[in-house]
């Protein structure tokens, strides 16, 4: 029982200080860097989309019951009031299943988990109740983590899996026009506001003046973070700068979508290429969660080839599916999936390439 | 036909305490320690006893498996005992040394390569010639492909071959010579103005590039990466001295010129010693006292801790003298600007200060976790051709078909320590690397 403790003291304990452990072998020194540097990082990223999506929830709100004042603080606050519950669900119920399994495998508490949970919330709309997404949290931190190993070890996103598991159990909650907009009892909508989400109106700019700058800038209803464009730049800036998420993945996800868009766009098909960068969850997914490490392709190449895939399924799901508005969920999950195999083949030919030209020269 | 061959990729680690180019002493010690456990694939037979007399160059070990392979006395004097450890594993044995120093002497041919081995053989020296893949004591009864010879270290403080070997030139190219007649030599050097730039009867390449780019195994991988069933030697410039003075002289002479170095060290230079030596002999320099300070013998990244009650490798060139880093560090990683502590990742801010130099210690700075940065973020410090986190996780599965491919032949343990250096999940990458090796020894003996 001491032992399982352990962990949670540990991590406790280590969140405030570096601990006075020294190597014991190999590298007698070591770089100051740590996963709790990483993660931190990420999780920083993320901050400016979380506060502007807060921030949104609340402007949806007053747009909904036809107040349309921009009221800064109090939009943030009525946002901060309806997302905070969601964090609290997300970082409750998943750190506890990350402390319990550490507990019982005798290791440190890993904390992959601090930006799994920071994303979770982000992604699903403001209205899911909180019992679902407890549900869907555990599901996905016991059978897609903890279940392989914990992080690092993991072959999806445990935030993707967790809307996935939303998405197809409780489909009502996740899709349609009311679920992006969160009312006070008794509120009702005013008339002919729709609070479907651009990608669900094939990016007309059906209602009150929606266009190009709206989804710039973030002010239209969809998940709590994915809507503004300009917050998860400033992510992206982060994570380039600092080297935690690979530009690779990012730009060859760009570079995949606006192929698929644009021949699409010959045939006349779908909104014009460059709009898929900017609506629905492409710009979140490609900065957030195609690119964490664990799960996404580890070689240079096959970054390349990852991504492009992600951004190109992406733009074909939005297309060719009517069942489904919006495509990046599916397109990561399938990345990830596929994620081993392109490794596998870069690998593999570039030791075998590199093999014949030493044989050669030999 | 020299080449010069640029590595981008690696890391040259900014701590402090560089050994200045001068020699502080002499240090002729009382006692020395002939030590088996650093010959790998090496195993004891004693030929001495507790009071025998041996003379400097006298064997007082041969190999269990090849008993023409011998281990010598550095010194002359009286066999003072024998150390064993658990399951009386040889440990080592110690000479007491005669003030006087007596020399065996012989009169080694060298003629062809048959000659070459077997004066090597009976000098005592041939374990300076290690076997790739691997890194084992060469095989006598193997013809290598090539042997290569790196004239520098690259590694973190580590001693200046140019001020430590530049004098014995000609010691080196006689062994350049008759190592010649066993296979082609390739010799690395820094930069074209190098002493070692001279040597003759040797494929000379430059490499320039920061750290591993000295390392020997680095350098056979750009010129010609060891592929399954080949076979190469590789020899330290430091025994390319030792194997050129027996072959002229005929005696075993080990002395060497070594740097003393690291944050924690009162005085940095260079001392003039045999292999074996106590590290108490070194007092002065990490102050008399070892408590909270780690003494390694050999370099910051690969050497063995010692301890004051250790000796000298033979195979070291540098002794690193560290502070052991015990102490919490309160809100580490969480302060924005963490001044006192180098990282190369950018999370950080001192990448943006590349002149500033750290004194670092022993302290993890982390703790350990599974692998979560990729291939690519490890691989931006080994300029060889393989993807190091794809051989680390086969050597971790003992898988021998996937640690085949993904290039186990071409490395040690060394190649991949600034892998273990970056890694942000603080695993024991060359320890890991060195059980990957001790299997396949195992299952492809």
């Amino acid at each position: 029982m001491k032992k399982f403790w352990a962990a949670t003291v540990d991590a406790f304990s280590t969140f405030l200080k570096v601990p006075g452990t020294v190597t014991r072998k190999g590298a007698h020194v070591r770089d100051a860097i740590d996963l709790k540097r990483i993660m931190i990082i990420a999780v920083i990223s993320v901050v400016p989309a979380a506060i502007f999506g807060m921030w949104n929830v609340g402007y949806q709100h007053s747009l909904a019951i036809g107040d349309g004042r921009l009221q800064i603080l109090a939009n943030f606050w009525y946002g901060f009031l309806k997302v905070l519950p969601l964090y609290v669900v997300s970082y409750g119920v998943g750190l506890f299943i990350e402390f319990f399994s550490a507990g019982i495998r005798n290791e440190e508490v890993n904390e992959g988990y601090l930006m799994s949970g920071m994303l979770i919330p982000l992604i699903v709309p403001v209205t899911i109740p909180l019992w679902m997404l407890a549900i869907a949290v555990a599901f996905s931190v016991i059978f897609v983590k903890e279940c392989f190993g914990g992080t690092g070890m993991n072959i999806w996103n445990p935030a993707l899996v967790t809307r996935a598991v939303l998405f197809f159990s409780y489909p009502s909650a996740m899709s349609g026009s009311q679920c992006w907009i969160s009312l006070k009892a008794g509120e009702n909508v005013v008339d002919g506001f729709t609070g479907a989400t651009p990608l669900a109106l094939e990016g007309a700019t059906a209602q009150y003046g929606t266009g190009v700058w709206d989804y710039i800038i973030g002010t239209v209803p969809g998940s709590v973070g994915e809507t503004s464009v300009i917050a998860i730049l400033l992510g992206a800036f982060i994570l380039l700068w600092t080297g935690v998420a690979s530009w690779r993945i990012m730009l060859s996800s760009v570079l995949g979508a606006i192929f698929v868009g644009s021949i699409a766009n010959i045939f006349g098909v779908g909104i014009p290429f460059w709009q898929h960068l900017i609506v629905g969850g492409f710009a979140f997914g490609t900065v957030f969660m195609a690119t964490d490490p664990v799960t996404s392709a580890q070689t240079e190449r096959g970054k390349v080839i990852y991504g492009v895939l992600v951004g190109a399924i992406c733009v074909v799901v939005r297309l060719f599916n009517p069942g489904y508005a919006e495509g990046m969920m599916l397109a990561i999950l399938l990345g990830n999936t596929f994620a081993p195999l392109i490794d596998h083949y870069v690998v593999n030919g570039t030791m075998k390439r590199r093999t014949k030209a030493a044989m050669k020269t030999a | 036909m020299s080449k010069n061959i640029v590595l981008k990729k690696g890391l040259d680690i900014p701590v402090n305490g560089a050994a200045e180019p001068r020699l502080s002493k002499t240090v002729s010690p009382d006692i020395i320690a002939v030590e088996p456990t650093v010959f790998k694939g090496f195993t004891p037979r004693l030929l001495v006893k507790e009071g025998d007399r041996v003379l400097a160059g006298s064997p007082v070990m041969s190999d269990k498996k090849n008993a023409s392979i011998l281990l010598a006395s550095p010194v002359s004097g009286t066999v003072k005992e024998i150390v064993r450890g658990e399951k009386r594993k040889l440990l080592a044995v110690t000479v007491q040394a005669d003030d006087v120093q007596q020399y065996l002497k012989s009169e080694p041919k060298c003629n062809d390569a048959a000659e070459v081995k077997e004066s090597l053989l009976n000098s005592g020296l041939w374990p300076f010639i290690i076997q790739r893949p691997y890194g084992i004591v060469a095989d006598p009864a193997v013809t290598p492909g090539a042997i290569f010879v790196s004239a520098f270290s690259s590694a973190p403080l580590a001693a200046d071959s140019e001020f430590t070997l530049a004098s014995r030139i000609a010691d080196i190219q006689t062994a350049v010579n008759a190592l010649a007649k066993i296979a082609k030599v390739y010799v690395g050097i820094k930069d074209a103005d190098s002493v070692f730039g001279k040597i003759e009867n040797a494929e000379v390449n430059i490499f320039s590039g920061k750290h591993p780019a000295g390392n020997v195994g680095v350098q056979i991988a750009a010129v010609k990466p060891i592929l399954k069933g080949d076979v190469v030697w590789t020899v330290s410039l430091a025994g390319l001295a030792a194997i050129g003075k027996y072959l002229s002289k005929g005696v075993y002479d080990v002395r060497r010129k070594v740097a003393v170095v690291g944050p924690a060290a009162i005085e940095t230079a260079y001392v003039e010693t045999l292999p074996g030596t106590p590290m108490k002999t070194l007092a002065g320099f990490y102050g008399g006292i070892a408590d909270g300070v780690r003494i390694v013998s050999g370099d910051i990244l690969s050497g063995r801790t010692v301890g004051a009650e250790g000796y000298l490798g033979f195979f070291d060139e540098t002794v690193t003298i560290l502070r052991e880093g015990t102490d919490p560090e309160l809100l580490g990683w969480a302060k924005p600007v963490r001044w006192s502590q180098f990282s190369t990742d950018h999370s950080y801010f001192s990448w943006l200060t590349p002149w500033r130099k750290y004194d670092m210690d022993t302290n993890l700075h982390g703790g350990p976790r599974a692998f979560v940065m990729n291939d690519s973020y490890y691989g931006k410090v080994l300029p060889m051709g393989i993807f190091p986190l794809y051989l680390i996780k086969a050597c971790l599965a003992g898988d021998i078909d996937k640690m085949e491919a993904l290039g186990i032949y071409q490395v040690l343990p060394e190649d991949l320590a600034l892998c273990e250096y970056i890694d942000p999940s603080k695993n024991y990458i060359q320890d890991i690397i060195a059980q990957g090796i001790d299997l396949m020894l195992k299952e492809m003996a």
